[in-house]
């Protein structure tokens, strides 16, 4: 089977009443390598987490699709069960739920009822994911979150990513906070799962982190839409000049998300 | 002024069943003493919850229980809060004011390890027991309850560990209350001398929905200079016994007492789990979990007060109140003058899972010493709309991201516990009762 295919439509989105996306449009295939780059405040977490259904984004009008399958209908669980995964900015801190139970509880949650995986195939396929992300195995027994550095908690958005298997991936940030040295397990984790049947939305506001994973499309987000698209170049070009050419061109003065719809 | 009120049994009663057990003078005099006693004094008044119409004098006072020959032949119920893979169990079951069954490995009895039933010890080990009963941790005059215990007490455990005696496997005791209306009025000292090591497990359990009946515990821990008790527990009465549940410790220099409470009972409840560090450099842990549900009411007191210096106290309560339940957790650190560089810290959660339940976390810290150090953090609420995100997003129901939400609440009890089937049966408890 070849991949999916994620399609965000005139997405439209509101917190509290106010609007934050004003029509994003995107398309991910599997097999493509999108990025969304832009400054602080632009949007482009709000979009990762109301593709997610996260409770206090309302979509006012627009469509997500994947596979033709409408998103939006779905409850979160279901989302995920359906192939999408969310690499969080700021993931939750569980105690008392170890991480290898939560991860076993995630991969089964994606099977179905009595195709559960064996205690030995996980522990197997756990070991050779943290193996990859230089990851300590005493993580595993560790409470989901509780007390990881900042670097931690990324490196374990990456190893569910490798676990889960998703067939659209959207990691928010996912470079933040990282070394260069992190940075380039973090990137190498993710490059494994480089395939047809894989499409992946990254977010980032640094070029950084697509010297290590080079996207086939880069877009940047302004004022809550896609304002540029273009290929490799265009990231190349935002780290060398920064923003203002766009903002120029485009003759966009607050790049942000100003109060007053 | 005093109100005198009149008790389900009488002086006669009491000395009769004093001298029915064989009883050293000094303990039917305690009981006729206390007795005397429970008649004027006044109730204890938990903080913000009304026990007055509570049932504490209703009930029978001694019920027979069978004895059980081998531990093949436990009930099903009883098996399950084995380990039934170990050879040697270190066991007592007391089955309404009897002991059904009763083993100690042999070892640990040629080491001096005493463990037995109270009414036994009291008639064997007696001065060694007059030297601890309600003398020191629990004093019989402090309220009505603790004198109608010392007036009335008909069951219970000794356990004591002589000097530098170190216990690996632990030690546990079953009290079945089989009988819907038998009392629990039961005693549970005790002594770890110095450098001695033991950890003890208790596990409480009753069927009685309608029937109604009470239980009055007290407990009383004494850690010696250098030793170290390990305490947990499974409170596991049904909704028609109403329970005061009282658990003491007391530290000399260096000891250490942990408390691992699974306070699972489904009728009201009043539960005390105070620890007195005395001696310099002495350390308790004090973890509590509980779940309320239908419309009961419960309160929870810990309290670890600091007297020496350096000594180190941790108080956790975590409390899941669903329905019209009420909980109300009383987390009360105290460092009396004179106990410097010592550290007190706490902690009480209450996770609420029902609009019309009640939760109170009253943490408090008393500290009468400069030189200290102190912390407290308390929360109600609700499930963490964000957690719940967050394992959803990994395709987790939102049943299941819930239960391991609730389970990991209430983990820091059930991870310390050191029998796995008592684990399980506290796993299995926070389950049946949660959904
Ligand atoms: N939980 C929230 N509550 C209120 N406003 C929010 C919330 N999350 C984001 N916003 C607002 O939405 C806008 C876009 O934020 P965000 O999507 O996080 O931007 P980016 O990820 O591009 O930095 C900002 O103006 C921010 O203040
Ligand atoms: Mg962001």
């Amino acid at each position: 089977m070849a991949g999916s295919t994620l399609e965000i439509k005139d997405l439209h989105v509101e917190i509290e009443g106010q609007e934050i996306l004003k029509g994003v449009n995107l398309t991910v295939k599997g097999g493509e390598f999108h990025a969304v780059m832009g400054p602080n405040g632009t949007g482009k977490s709000t979009l990762a987490s109301a593709i997610m259904g996260h409770p206090k984004f309302e979509v006012t009008q627009g469509q997500v699709l994947l596979d033709g399958e409408d998103v939006l209908e779905m409850e979160v669980d279901e989302r995920a069960q359906a192939g999408l995964f969310l690499a969080m900015q700021y993931p939750s801190e569980i105690s008392g739920v170890t991480n290898s139970d939560f991860l076993r509880s995630s991969i089964n949650a994606h099977r179905e009822e009595g195709d559960e995986i064996s205690l030995m195939k996980f522990i197997k396929e756990m070991d050779a994911a943290m193996d990859t992300l230089d990851m300590d195995k005493n993580m595993a027994q560790r409470y989901l979150n509780e007390g990881f550095s900042g670097g931690e908690k990324k490196r374990n958005e990456i190893l569910q990513l490798m676990m889960i298997q998703p067939a659209i991936a959207i990691l928010d940030e996912i470079d933040s906070g990282l070394d260069i040295d992190a940075l380039k397990v973090v990137a190498k984790g993710i490059n494994e799962m480089r395939s047809e049947n894989f499409g992946c939305l990254t977010i980032t506001h640094y070029q950084r982190l697509l010297n290590y994973i080079t996207p086939d499309k880069v877009h940047v987000m302004m004022q809550g839409r896609v304002v540029k698209s273009g290929g490799p170049e265009l990231a190349e070009r935002l780290e060398a000049e920064g923003y203002d050419w766009i903002k120029q061109e485009l003759g966009i003065e607050d790049e942000t998300i100003s109060q007053k719809a | 002024m005093t109100v005198k009120v009149s008790l389900p049994y009488d002086k006669d009663y009491v000395s009769n069943f004093s001298q029915g057990l064989n009883e050293p003078d000094w303990m039917t005099s305690l009981r006729l003493n206390a007795l005397d006693k429970a008649e004027s004094l006044e109730m204890p008044k938990p903080d913000k919850t009304n026990i007055k119409d509570w049932n504490f004098t209703e009930f029978k006072h001694h019920v027979e229980g069978e004895a059980i020959n081998s531990i093949q032949d436990l009930p099903e119920q009883m098996l399950n809060l084995l380990d039934q893979d170990k050879e040697q169990q270190n066991l007592i079951l007391q089955r309404n004011h009897s002991v059904a069954f009763s083993n100690l490995d042999s070892s640990l009895e040629e080491q001096g390890v005493i463990f037995t039933d109270i009414q036994t010890a009291i008639r064997d080990h007696s001065d060694l027991v007059e030297k601890y009963y309600m003398t020191e941790a629990v004093h019989v005059d402090e309220h009505r309850l603790t004198a109608l215990h010392a007036a009335l007490m008909n069951g219970g455990i000794f356990l004591y560990v002589p000097k530098n005696v170190t216990i690996k496997e632990p030690l546990q005791t079953i009290f079945w209350q089989e009988d819907p209306e038998a009392a629990l009025v039961n005693h549970v000292l005790v002594v770890a001398e110095e450098n001695s090591s033991v950890t003890y497990v208790e596990n409480y359990t009753s069927d009685n929905k309608e029937e109604k009946t009470s239980a009055n515990t007290i407990t009383e821990v004494f850690a010696k200079a250098g030793a170290k008790v390990s305490f947990g527990a499974v409170d596991n009465f049904e909704a028609g016994t109403t329970v005061y549940a009282n658990r003491r410790g007391v530290t000399d220099r260096d000891a250490v007492i942990e408390w691992a409470l699974g306070l699972m009972n489904e009728g009201n409840t009043v539960s005390e789990n105070i620890t007195h560090l005395i001696g310099d450099n002495s350390q308790s842990q004090a973890k509590t979990v509980t779940i309320g549900r239908g419309a009961q009411k419960q309160n929870f007191t810990a309290n670890i007060t600091h007297f020496g210096k350096g000594s180190d106290g941790y108080i956790l309560q975590h409390g899941v109140m669903k329905d019209k339940s009420s909980g109300i957790f009383n987390g009360i650190g105290k460092i009396e003058h004179g106990a410097s560089k010592s550290n007190a810290e706490q902690e009480s959660r209450v996770l609420m899972l029902s609009k019309d339940a009640r939760g109170d976390a009253n943490p408090i810290l008393l500290i009468d010493e400069d030189d200290v150090t102190a912390g407290h953090a308390a929360s109600v609420g609700r499930v963490d709309p964000m957690q719940l995100f967050y394992l959803m997003s990994r395709g987790i129901s939102k049943f299941e991201a819930e239960r391991l939400i609730i389970h990991g609440f209430l983990a820091p009890v059930v991870n310390q516990l050191p029998i796995e089937a008592v684990k399980q049966q506290l796993r299995q408890l926070i389950e049946r009762k949660v959904y």
